[in-house]
């Protein structure tokens, strides 16, 4: 009833309804009064809390099929084949021909297996990306939650997704996995620090960690722009360093199939595989969305200096267009990668990170701070 | 600072031979007119083999319904994995002589490994090959196969 | 378990030990290594043959010298037709036949067609064993074509059965020539982009360079031929040493190296490609006109004795040993396959270094393993 009384309230909208594409925060605040109206406020906490979590995990969802499909057509075409093309028009519907299929294959149980960390693995790795996705902008007010520390956080709560590849590795009890999980340990734990540098770098720039002031801060022109070197650097390294953080690309010493199989998920089957497989996706979309909201401007239409017209006109493209087609063009980038390099060694691997990274990460961290000392950037 | 500047050249050597790796991928990405991927079951009316595809082995008969095996066995001596075996029998001839003539020329297919040894041992060219290649079928007695023809007679002419 | 523990001598309670195969990605096929490992380090690997032996030398005892072609195609199927040309040419050797020239220059072209596609295959097979996905397509894409100017001629794709004591099966397709040239030209603009691909990658050249070091007296010791063998600077290449076929009448250069590493191997093999090329070019406007065959008896009897004919596939020499008793069926077939020596040296290349080290060694020796275990 009182679901009702609250629909009725949102139905009265004051704005033309396609201002809502330019500025969600009319309608997130229109549903949240009609809910305010219509229930206590702890009720209506509980309602939009229900809303933002079914509204998301169906993102996930989407976000995640289309992702595995794209993934299967970019490399295709890089390879001079058509991909999947049988099931649909273009195949679209192939990646949700394999989740039926993964959704009624069976799940086989490990005899030796730690059976309580063998399932709980799956969950850790898929709930870390889940996180991760809350603090994100979409659009201008379409924002699940805006922490006042969110860089902090999406680092932190992204790192998790590690210890359900070790306990996974580990609790298969597989040498293929234990080697895989081994790996990704040590690869993560080293490019942390460089994810967080790169960052840390831009914060310094915008002088926040606050997701919507960063964003905002970019109205006047994207940080790679803005930052000039530094920036540039710092977003380089952040592709490089992300990429390793979620296990793809030259980076998948993880998985490694020439070398371990499947690495830590051999032993998985069905949904459990599924997972993991719909988790490394939808972490490759957090760092390229983070990618995007950091040095690319987020939802910010691109603008050009004092070309008024082109910037009007860049103006009527919706935010959401802006941060989906940003965030596609670094997962384009990413998947470039994958489909272009040799796999590194592990000892390569954290070479590259301690010996070569990580210094020119610091050195840059340091040209960017006198930079914004000196008032350098634009 | 030659230290740092090996360094710096180093990276970005690197830098340069992967962007050139990109390149290759990237400007294939973007020619869809490569691919090279066939659309095997939807373009089976136009598939055409090479009149020389060793598909499997067949028997040519003409319009009579005759061929031209006389069942003389060479194809199967000189089949190295006994794909091959001949029924004779023996017919009479029409001046009333008995004569050796082929009853069933058994042919396994699954056996075969198109080494063409039977076609080119044919004293009389009485065995080809065939462009078909879609060989599966459900029951494994299907392939076993009799190359002639119910009621096919011995070309005339051919000994 | 236990029992593997004591044939092997491994220690399972000291070092951690993984079976490599008969089923994993880069073994290709059903090769079976047991490594031990200390982390990451390789510290002995054991390979386990004979998970696809077919009997095939005891199979050749049993029937007669045309038969015998075909199962030599199956040995290493990558080098079909050269593997064909070493039985024909042992035959003919016993026989004392002169063959006709065209033949000869035939089977030289043929023999080079299969070595490039082989050497594409390795060059697909060797970036994928090192993650780049991509390298498979392209290199199979390319193989593609030498396959069609096979089927067009020989009827068969892969396992050709071209040759047979006396000459070849059949003559040239009309379209042979040309197609050939016309796959000269392409392969020539492509091949560059192979080495923009993997050969000049920083990655690439991190990954294989210094990695499995076989020195000369290590090579020569171990008996390995091949692109193996000539990368650490044994010079092995029968085509220049005891030339059969037409290889006296053209000119190429024997690839060689010293250092002896993964990275030269792969690079022999790149560099032999364009030499095959080379010797194709010098070939395909010259072939003469004549029989592509000699009438032979229906029933090829060797004269008693001992034959042997060595001849360089893709990837080093093939030996076939005939020992006739008079009969039409050999007394006795052995084949001294490349792969099988090669194989030898993985567990001295191998020790000390990863175990991703280990599958771009093993990548880089290019191993059949039918011909292994034939």
């Amino acid at each position: 009833m009182r679901l009702v009384i609250a629909a009725q309230n949102i139905s009265t909208f004051s704005e033309p309804w396609w201002k809502v594409f330019y500025d969600f925060s009319l309608l997130t605040k229109n549903i949240d009064t009609g809910l305010h109206n219509a229930m206590s406020p702890f009720w209506t906490t509980v309602t939009e809390m229900l809303i933002i979590g079914v509204l998301i995990l169906l993102f996930y969802a989407l976000v995640g099929l289309f992702l595995v499909y794209a993934e299967r057509k970019v490399c295709a075409f890089m390879q001079n084949r058509l991909g999947p093309n049988r099931v649909g028009p273009f195949g679209i519907f192939q990646t949700i021909a394999d989740l039926i299929k993964l959704l009624l294959v069976e799940l086989i149980p490990i005899k030796k297996a730690d059976k309580f960390l063998f399932n709980l693995a799956p969950f850790i790795v898929i709930i870390a990306s889940f996180m991760a996705i809350a603090a994100i902008p979409f659009a201008n007010g379409l924002h699940a939650i805006d922490l006042n520390i969110g860089v902090l956080y999406v680092i932190a709560v992204s790192a998790m997704g590690v210890i359900g590849v070790l306990l996974a590795g580990w609790s298969s009890n597989n040498k293929y996995s234990l080697i895989g999980a081994m790996r990704s340990g040590a690869q993560i734990v080293s490019y942390e620090l460089s994810v967080g540098l790169a960052l840390i770098t831009v914060v310094i720039l915008a002088g926040t960690m606050q997701f919507s002031e960063i964003v905002e801060a970019q109205r006047t022109g994207w940080f790679i722009f803005k930052g000039h070197i530094p920036a540039f650097i710092a977003f380089i390294i952040f592709l490089i360093s992300s990429t390793a953080e979620t296990n793809r690309g030259p980076f998948d010493l993880a998985e490694a199939e020439s070398e371990l199989t499947a690495g830590y998920h051999t032993e998985y089957s069905g949904i459990k595989f599924a997972f993991f497989f719909l988790a490394e996706y939808m972490n490759m979309f957090i760092v390229a969305s983070i990618a995007a909201t950091v040095f690319l401007g987020g939802w910010m239409p691109f603008h050009v200096g004092h070309w008024d017209g082109f910037n009007s006109v860049m103006d009527y493209i919706p935010p959401f267009i802006w941060y989906i087609g940003k965030t596609f063009f670094v997962i384009f980038l990413m998947m470039w990668f994958k489909w272009t390099f040799p796999r590194l060694r592990i000892d390569q691997l954290l070479t590259l990170e301690w010996k070569y990274l990580l210094p020119i990460n610091l050195v840059n961290v340091l040209v960017m701070a006198f930079v914004v000392l000196m008032g350098w950037h634009f | 600072m030659r230290s740092i500047y090996n360094y710096l050249k180093e990276v970005l050597m690197g830098v340069w031979s992967l962007l050139k790796g990109m390149k290759v991928t990237g400007s294939y990405f973007f020619s869809p007119s490569k691919i090279v991927t066939q659309k095997y079951p939807n373009n089976r009316n136009k598939l055409v083999m090479f009149d020389r595809f060793k598909g499997e082995v067949i028997m040519p008969h003409n319009e009579k319904n005759e061929h031209k095996c006389t069942g003389c066995g060479i194809c199967e001596i000189n089949c190295p994995n006994g794909s091959i075996e001949i029924i004779s029998k023996t017919i009479a001839t029409e001046d009333g002589k008995k004569k050796r003539a082929i009853d069933k020329h058994i042919y396994r297919l699954s056996m075969c490994t198109f080494c063409a040894l039977c076609v080119k041992s044919c004293p009389s060219n009485a065995l080809a090959f065939s462009q078909e290649f879609e060989h599966a079928v459900f029951n494994r007695a299907l392939l076993i196969k009799v190359l002639n023809k119910p009621g096919s007679q011995l070309m005339k002419g051919v000994e | 378990m236990e029992e593997q523990v004591k044939t092997t001598g491994i220690n399972e309670q000291e070092e951690y030990v993984i079976n490599m195969g008969p089923q994993h990605p880069s073994t290709h096929g059903v090769l079976r290594l047991v490594v031990s490992l200390k982390g990451e380090i390789v510290k002995n690997v054991e390979p386990h043959v004979g998970y696809i032996h077919r009997g095939i030398e005891k199979m050749c005892e049993s029937i007669t010298y045309p038969q015998i072609i075909h199962l030599t195609d199956r040995m290493d199927y990558l080098s079909a037709h050269i593997n064909n040309e070493a039985v024909c040419l042992n035959v003919e050797k016993a026989l004392e036949i002169e063959i006709p020239d065209r033949v000869k220059v035939i089977r030289t072209i043929m023999a080079e067609l299969t070595r490039i596609q082989s050497h594409q295959l390795f060059w697909a097979t060797f970036g994928m064993d090192l993650g780049g996905l991509t390298c498979f397509f392209y290199g199979l894409r390319d193989r593609e074509r030498i396959l069609d100017i096979w089927e067009e001629t020989c009827g068969s794709r892969m396992i050709v059965s071209y040759s047979c004591p006396g000459g070849l099966m059949y003559d040239i397709h009309p379209n042979f020539q040309k197609r050939v040239k016309d796959f000269i030209k392409y392969f020539r603009k492509t091949l560059p982009e192979y080495d923009q691909l993997l050969t000049g990658n920083v990655i690439f050249r991190e990954r294989t360079m210094g990695i499995g070091k076989l020195s000369l007296e290590d090579a020569v010791s171990f008996g390995v031929t091949g692109p193996v063998g000539r990368a650490a600077g044994f010079s092995c290449d029968v085509r220049k040493y005891e030339p059969y076929s037409a290889y006296d009448r053209v000119k190429f250069n024997e690839v060689l190296f010293t250092e002896g590493d993964t990275y030269h191997r792969y690079l022999v093999r790149m560099e032999e490609m364009r030499e095959s090329m080379n010797i194709i070019d010098q070939l395909i406007d010259n072939i003469p006109e004549g029989q592509y065959a000699v009438k032979m008896k229906p029933v090829i009897k060797l004269p008693e004795g001992e034959y042997y004919q060595r001849v360089e596939t893709a990837r080093g020499e093939l030996g076939v040993y005939i020992v006739s008793d008079g009969n039409k069926n050999p007394f006795r077939i052995k084949f001294r396959s490349p792969n099988f020596v090669n194989l030898a040296a993985l567990n001295m290349m191998s020790k000390g270094f990863k175990i991703a080290d280990l599958v771009a060694i093993s990548g880089s020796l290019d191993l059949i393993i039918p011909d292994i275990d034939r």
